[in-house]
């Protein structure tokens, strides 16, 4: 189907980091199932570096994607890498995604920052607030969702 | 293996279907508002097949067939011709259905804001609209009721017959959009009570871009398209010939056999509804008597249509998530929130319809690949989790 590209389909088909983490230092889960996507993200944080990331995500294929994606690069990242993670990074990564469904990696993005966040109080790390998302998707413009 | 299970998108051409319109191009190239020979040669083809269709529909007559692009042209034309006319007389509502295609409901949302009253009529869990309720909804300036014959996504099948002999006895024009039904149920525009219809030869095996809209004799009709007398004035512009000629030789054909397909096809979806309802928290959408043979919608719970379609075209199996027109839409299916389904099952939803084409492998196939492309899909679901953990209630 052309509607993705090859990589979409990929990370679609056979995704990475699929799964549950029992023993997560992080867990973000960003989305409802009402607007048809949720992510949940597991991390697993030792000396301030991601060893591990998993997802669960309910959603269209290029949720799929974009979560396995997202997983995909930020193990072996510091956190504070982590945070730096765009939505437009993952769209790019993925050779792009059609417009409608750039919402898909901004998701991706927030699921990932949530995961963080959820470590981040867990241990008692002081952070900037402005960094995380606060759901209010109609006022935010932190991301870019121009399709690629 | 390969399965195609989009019909109600869309249907190969019959090799009938493809015959006559290739011949058509030969025999038949003349534009028929010629008045020489080759323009009079293709108006006699085109009259011949006119003759035919009003003849297969029941019509009176064939005065009363215009041939159009389709079927979201005759519901256009069908529903701004009612309200155009009403409108002069101060009739200025129409009564429908929540769950029409949106050729219907987009034009009847353009007439709101014209300042028309519509009524959009429940169509309860199990996808049917009654008479009683379009008895109750008309009202002395009640223009026009216009009710789908069979619904596109879940292909449940309204009692047209009864809404019409309301309609009559009302006095209220009365238009149902029957593309997913002729040719694959009795259409009969007499005894169904209609006055007008609307059809398209893609959905029976013939070509894109052509329909019909039947219109009873005294219904007046306002112009889509103007600039010719064609289609005794009410549709302009030189006839799709190769396309018309094939649309009556492939309803003349798939009429004929219309009751040994339905009896070839009906055995088959019923193994379908009764294998995928033996998945767990899943559902059958419309009601499981009532509906066209080669039609039927699932919701599955904790999944996303999307992801599910994505997967079984990866196994050879073509099937929507519901209309093809709406596939470019994030939101869920408006038929299946019509049903009362809340937003989250409505995600989840398959669309198989299939044809007198579909083989009894082609029906082992869907019944082992879509089980476990649910599963898989829940397996890597939060929300299949949730209510798995009774973190969140089962809905179906």
């Amino acid at each position: 189907m052309a509607l993705y590209s090859e990589k979409v389909m990929d990370h679609f088909k056979n995704p990475r980091n699929v799964g549950k983490m029992e023993d997560a230092d992080g867990i973000g889960e960003v989305g409802n199932a009402k607007c048809g996507d949720i992510m949940k993200v597991y991390l697993k944080i030792e000396d301030g570096i991601i060893t591990d990331a998993k997802f669960n995500t309910f959603g269209c294929g290029s949720a799929i994607a974009t979560s396995s994606m997202a997983t995909e690069m930020i193990k072996g990242k510091s956190v504070e890498e982590a945070l730096t993670l765009s939505n437009k990074a993952v769209v790019e990564a993925l050779d792009g995604l059609p417009a409608h469904k750039i919402h898909c990696s901004v998701l991706a993005e927030e699921a990932v920052k949530a995961a963080i966040r959820d470590y981040y109080d867990k241990n008692g790390i002081e952070y900037d607030r402005e960094l995380f998302c606060d759901g209010d998707c109609a006022h935010c413009h932190a991301h870019d969702e121009e399709a690629l | 293996m390969f399965v195609y299970a989009d019909n109600a998108a869309t249907t190969k051409m019959s090799a009938t279907a493809q015959k006559v319109f290739i011949e058509a191009m030969e025999r038949a190239w003349g534009n028929p508002s010629s008045l020489h020979s080759t323009g009079q040669q293709a108006k006699e083809a085109l009259e011949e097949a006119r003759a035919r269709i009003a003849s297969l529909l029941g019509a009176d007559s064939p005065r009363e067939i215009y041939f159009t692009s389709g079927g979201s042209e005759s519901d256009n034309q069908a529903i701004c011709s009612a309200a155009f006319y009403g409108a002069k007389k101060g009739k200025r509502h129409i009564v429908s259905t929540a769950f029409e295609h949106h050729a219907v409901l987009h034009t009847l949302m353009r007439l709101e804001k014209e300042g028309f009253e519509i009524t959009l009529l429940d169509v309860h869990e199990n996808g049917i609209v009654t008479a009683q309720q379009v008895r109750e909804a008309i009202r002395p300036d009640t223009a026009l009721v216009t009710v789908m014959y069979a619904n596109n996504e879940i292909g449940t099948v309204q009692p047209i017959r009864e809404i019409g002999a309301v309609c009559r006895e009302a006095g209220v024009l009365f238009h149902t959009d029957a593309v997913q039904a002729v040719c694959h149920i009795p259409v009969n525009v007499k005894e169904d009570n209609v006055d007008m219809l609307s059809l398209s030869a893609h959905k029976f095996h013939g070509p894109k871009g052509v329909g019909v809209l039947y219109a009873k004799r005294g219904t007046l009709l306002t112009n889509l398209i103007e600039g010719g007398a064609q289609e005794r004035g009410k549709r302009a512009g030189t006839e799709n010939l190769p396309a018309i000629l094939s649309m009556a030789a492939v309803m003349e054909e798939e009429l004929g056999g219309m009751d040994s397909a339905a009896a070839a096809i009906l055995p088959k979806r019923d193994r379908l509804i009764d294998g995928l309802s033996a998945i767990p928290h899943s559902r059958l959408n419309g009601d499981r008597v009532s509906r066209v043979p080669g039609t039927v919608n699932f919701c599955f719970e904790g999944i996303e249509g999307e992801s599910l379609l994505l997967m079984l075209d990866e196994e050879g199996i073509q099937a929507s998530s519901g209309s093809a027109c709406t596939s470019g839409s994030l939101d869920p299916s408006h038929v299946l929130l019509a049903l009362g389904l809340p937003h989250e099952v409505a995600h989840g939803s398959l669309r198989l319809s299939i044809s007198e084409d579909t083989t009894d492998e082609q029906i082992d196939h869907i019944l082992r690949v879509v089980p476990e492309v649910v599963a898989f899909l829940r397996n890597i679901s939060p929300v299949w989790e949730a209510l798995e953990t009774g973190a969140r209630p089962h809905l179906l």
